[in-house]
């Protein structure tokens, strides 16, 4: 087990310098330059320009520029924000938790349902139920984040009055940050109501959020758990007579859910390229948001230590799923 | 005691920080700005007239070069929880506030790594300041290196706001200067309270404000990038007023019994520059040609769906000095198409720059461009519709021999139309780096700016600005497109709301019912 990790960290060290490269070549290749952005329809002299690029650094070589980004990274410099002047690290920090929280909710949500959904579809197989479930599966794998986070905005905030519009938590609560999760923040401030507010906030995003892997966590549960059932052990077991609650629940489910933690570990990536849109629809301010403004306003430093935090947690994600598919399946270690 | 007003304002950008001098966005001004502090001269609420503000009463000396400002007294700056001032506002803190934005000595200069003051350099301040003297503690004299008739305009604008010297020297000896632009101390209406970013900003009323205390108590910025998602939460009564709706919602908006709406033509203009350096359109009549053959009002139609009137001349009617007795080129295809034999064009093709980014004066500029391809071909005009990312586009159309008219416009920064006029059309800005995308340099024209420009006489100025829109409409470096109106949609409770011609949002004279 010891190799197995040792050797999925050493895999870890070319893919981090592989994404450095990319986010910072990303933003240089990206047209328009930040200085003429910041002076706009103002125009800029040419001396202002120059003056401006060299106080930024971006009058260097391209390569030294580079050697400069890593050796700052190396001694944990992310650099600072072109906008806000802030550390990069300190804003990335601060808006983390939001969308840690969006997304948890998101995965637990897209978990809880779309698992039994998929084991009830392959049970039934052919049925209405299998029929309705993976159509709508695949209606919401092909969904505009955008339009229908807007939809349900309109239909259970403007129409219904269900649920609030937009942000984390009503405005007439306020408190500071403890832990920057809100649910836990609103607790732990003790004021009435707190907390039922934050709820009620996270779920119009959170199902926004959950959409996707939704979808394609209940396909994969179905496809997966279609291939186990079909499996000489299953049978064997259901021969027996073994009742079908033991033999799904204990053997066949168990088995299935190899393929399905990966795919629930590999809906993280997705998470977060859905977190940009539902982040920017429901005003949740999270790294989502702030990657997508700072891309459209070409802040270089936010851009590229954005990326590189974002693609680091991915990775360290992934390598926990593979650790998790290691102790599912201990076959998987010896290689 | 009556229960705590409280006003919510659905924004629509984060601010970028709370020290107005280093930022230009307005969505920073209106955060930072206009509720924290205030500046040596103010507009007048809902006008570009300047008033007097942080200084009660001012001077000029005889030759336009020395301003000399007679300070209020018993102004009181905000405390927090980490600072509490021991003194009132004086000649200090404005000597403090234009040094460290000028001052490459000043260790405030650049108190946040990076940070650079934009907006000073570009009103040329640096050029225009020669000195900053304090007479007394409540009097201080500005010496100017030339007359400059826009000054007290140029002072009353965001990047001006008059900080704390006292906070700033706290700052320093505690060594956290970045707190003056995270914990914005200031003497205007509203006290900074707390800021979560890209989420909400909190301000308390400042129970000392020297000017008409403000009618509510908490003023709440509910942070909104989607124009959907603000008038939902309008509708919601989640907040209370909101810039900036999409112009597909305006006549809901108006049909909704519980909003209502302000609207007002926008200090802006939209345009298309021709390279005037660039044959044929070095020609005067050629310009005038293309500008007849073009069908304006067809573009207010279509593409503001009417929320603009058509523009003539490049600073737009609310302004001062506007000269309406100017003729527009009335929209005549026969006759352009007679102008363009007779300057000797034939089967001219030529390229229209569409911009890729919204903005106040130009919702879809290509369709704009589609609009005007259509109406030129009609003439013999091929066009071909080209465009870049913004930045790339603010650069390219700039470039000397550009190939190409672009589509693009302005918004006035302090109401004065040496504000439009010399930024967009003078000879200096025709230079590279300049704004001036007609590359257009007309001495006649320039010459009554500079004229304006160093004439205090507002009457005079007037004058003088008369004529230049008149050689602007003979010469016609640019198609003038239109002037957008501005909507302010707002909950049916709010009143005393002013919409300001200069697009800021301020909220010190803004009630709410209960």
């Amino acid at each position: 087990m010891i190799r197995f990790i040792f050797s999925k960290l050493l895999y870890l060290v070319p893919t981090f310098l592989g994404i450095t490269v990319i986010a910072f070549s990303f933003v240089r290749i990206l047209p328009g330059d930040p200085v003429l952005l910041m002076a706009g329809e103002r125009g800029v002299t040419p001396e202002r320009h120059a003056q401006l690029t060299a106080q930024l650094g971006y009058d260097k070589n391209i390569v030294l520029q580079y050697f400069d980004f890593l050796g700052r990274l190396f001694h944990g410099d992310f650099g600072n924000s072109l906008v806000t002047k802030k550390p990069v690290l300190t804003e990335f920090l601060t808006l983390f938790p939001a969308t840690v929280e969006l997304g948890l909710c998101a995965i637990i949500i897209a978990t809880l349902i779309g698992v039994p959904v998929g084991v009830l579809a392959a049970m039934r197989r052919g049925s209405w139920f299998d029929q309705v479930s993976m159509t709508a599966a695949l209606v919401g794998f092909s969904m505009p984040i955008f339009w229908w986070g807007l939809l349900l905005i309109i239909f259970f905030s403007g129409i219904l009055g269900w649920t609030p519009v937009s942000g984390r938590i009503s405005l007439m609560f306020f408190f500071p940050d403890v832990t920057g999760f809100m649910l836990i923040d609103s607790l732990i401030s003790g004021q009435d109501g707190a907390f039922a507010s934050a709820l009620s906030h996270l779920i119009l995003p959170s199902v926004v959020l959950a959409t996707i892997p939704l979808a394609v966590i209940a396909r994969q549960t179905r496809s997966a758990m279609l291939e186990v059932m079909g499996e000489d052990y299953v049978r064997t077991a259901r021969a027996k007579g073994m009742p079908p609650f033991r033999v799904i629940g204990i053997h066949a489910l168990r088995n299935a859910m190899v393929p399905v933690v990966t795919t629930i570990g590999l809906q993280i990536g997705v998470l977060i390229a859905g977190a940009i849109l539902t982040e920017t629809i429901f005003s949740w301010p999270g790294i989502g948001k702030w990657m997508i403004d700072s891309i459209s306003r070409r802040d270089y430093p936010v851009v590229q230590s954005g990326l590189l935090l974002i693609a680091g947690l991915v990775m360290l994600v992934n390598l926990l799923v593979d650790l998790t598919y290691g102790l599912i399946n201990p076959r998987i270690r010896v290689k | 005691m009556a229960e705590a007003k409280t006003f919510v304002y659905c924004s629509e950008a984060s601010p970028e920080g709370f020290d107005p001098a280093p930022y230009t966005a307005g969505g920073t001004f209106d955060a930072s700005a206009h509720p924290i502090y205030n500046r040596l001269t103010e507009f007048k609420q809902g006008t570009t007239e300047v008033e007097p503000g942080l200084a009660e009463s001012w001077e000029v000396s005889a030759d336009g070069m020395e301003y000399t400002f007679k300070l209020r007294q018993g102004v009181k700056w905000q405390s927090s929880d980490t600072f509490t001032p021991t003194r009132d506002f004086n000649a200090d803190d404005v000597i403090f506030s234009y040094d460290r934005q000028g001052n490459a000595e000043n260790p405030w200069h650049q108190y946040i790594a990076g940070i650079t003051y934009e907006y000073y350099t570009s009103m040329a301040m640096p050029e225009l300041i020669k000195s900053i003297e304090k007479v007394d503690d409540y009097t201080v004299k500005f010496t100017l290196n030339q007359p400059e008739a826009p000054f007290l305009a140029n002072i009353a604008m965001p990047f001006a706001s008059i900080v704390s010297k006292e906070y700033a020297d706290a700052l320093m000896a505690a060594g956290t200067p970045e707190d003056l632009n995270n914990l914005p101390i200031g003497t205007g209406p509203f006290k900074f309270v707390a800021y979560q970013k890209d989420a909400v900003i909190r301000y308390q009323k400042n129970a000392d404000y020297w000017g008409t205390a403000p009618l509510i108590d908490d003023l709440v910025f509910a942070i909104t990038p989607d124009a959907a998602v603000r008038l939902q939460k309008l509708k919601a009564n989640e907040c209370q007023l909101m810039p900036y709706p999409a112009p597909a919602d305006i006549e809901a908006i108006k049909a909704d019994p519980n909003l209502k709406m302000d609207e007002q033509a926008g200090l802006n203009v939209g345009y298309l520059a021709y390279n005037t350096t660039m044959a044929p359109f070095d020609n005067p009549n050629v310009r005038k040609a293309l500008n007849m053959a073009i069908n304006k009002q067809a573009i207010v139609d279509a593409v503001f769906q009417g929320a603009a009137v058509p523009a003539k001349n490049p600073i737009p009617p609310t302004m001062w000095s506007y000269n309406d007795a100017v003729q527009d080129d009335a929209y005549d295809p026969e006759a352009a198409k007679k102008m363009l034999e007779e300057a000797g064009v034939k089967d001219l093709s030529m390229k229209i720059w569409a911009m890729p980014v919204q903005r106040p004066y130009m919702p879809n500029a290509r369709r704009t461009a589609e609009l005007m391809q259509e109406d030129l071909s009609k003439v013999g005009v091929s066009v071909e519709i080209i465009s870049y990312e913004w930045g790339e586009y603010l650069q390219k159309s700039m470039e000397a021999g550009r190939d190409g008219a672009v589509i693009l416009g302005w918004t006035g920064d302090n109401g004065d139309p040496d504000n439009f006029l010399s930024v967009l059309l003078s000879c200096t800005s025709a230079g590279e780096g300049g704004a001036n995308r007609a590359f257009w340099c007309n001495e006649d024209f320039s010459k009554l700016l500079q004229d304006a420009k160093v004439t205090a006489d507002q009457a005079e100025r007037t004058k003088l600005y008369e004529q230049a829109q008149v050689i602007f409409k003979e010469q016609a470096p640019w198609f003038t497109i239109a002037h957008s109106t501005q909507y302010v949609p707002m909950s049916n409770k709010v009143s005393g709301f002013k919409m300001s011609p200069l697009g800021d949002f301020t909220f010190d004279t803004v009630d709410i019912a209960e």
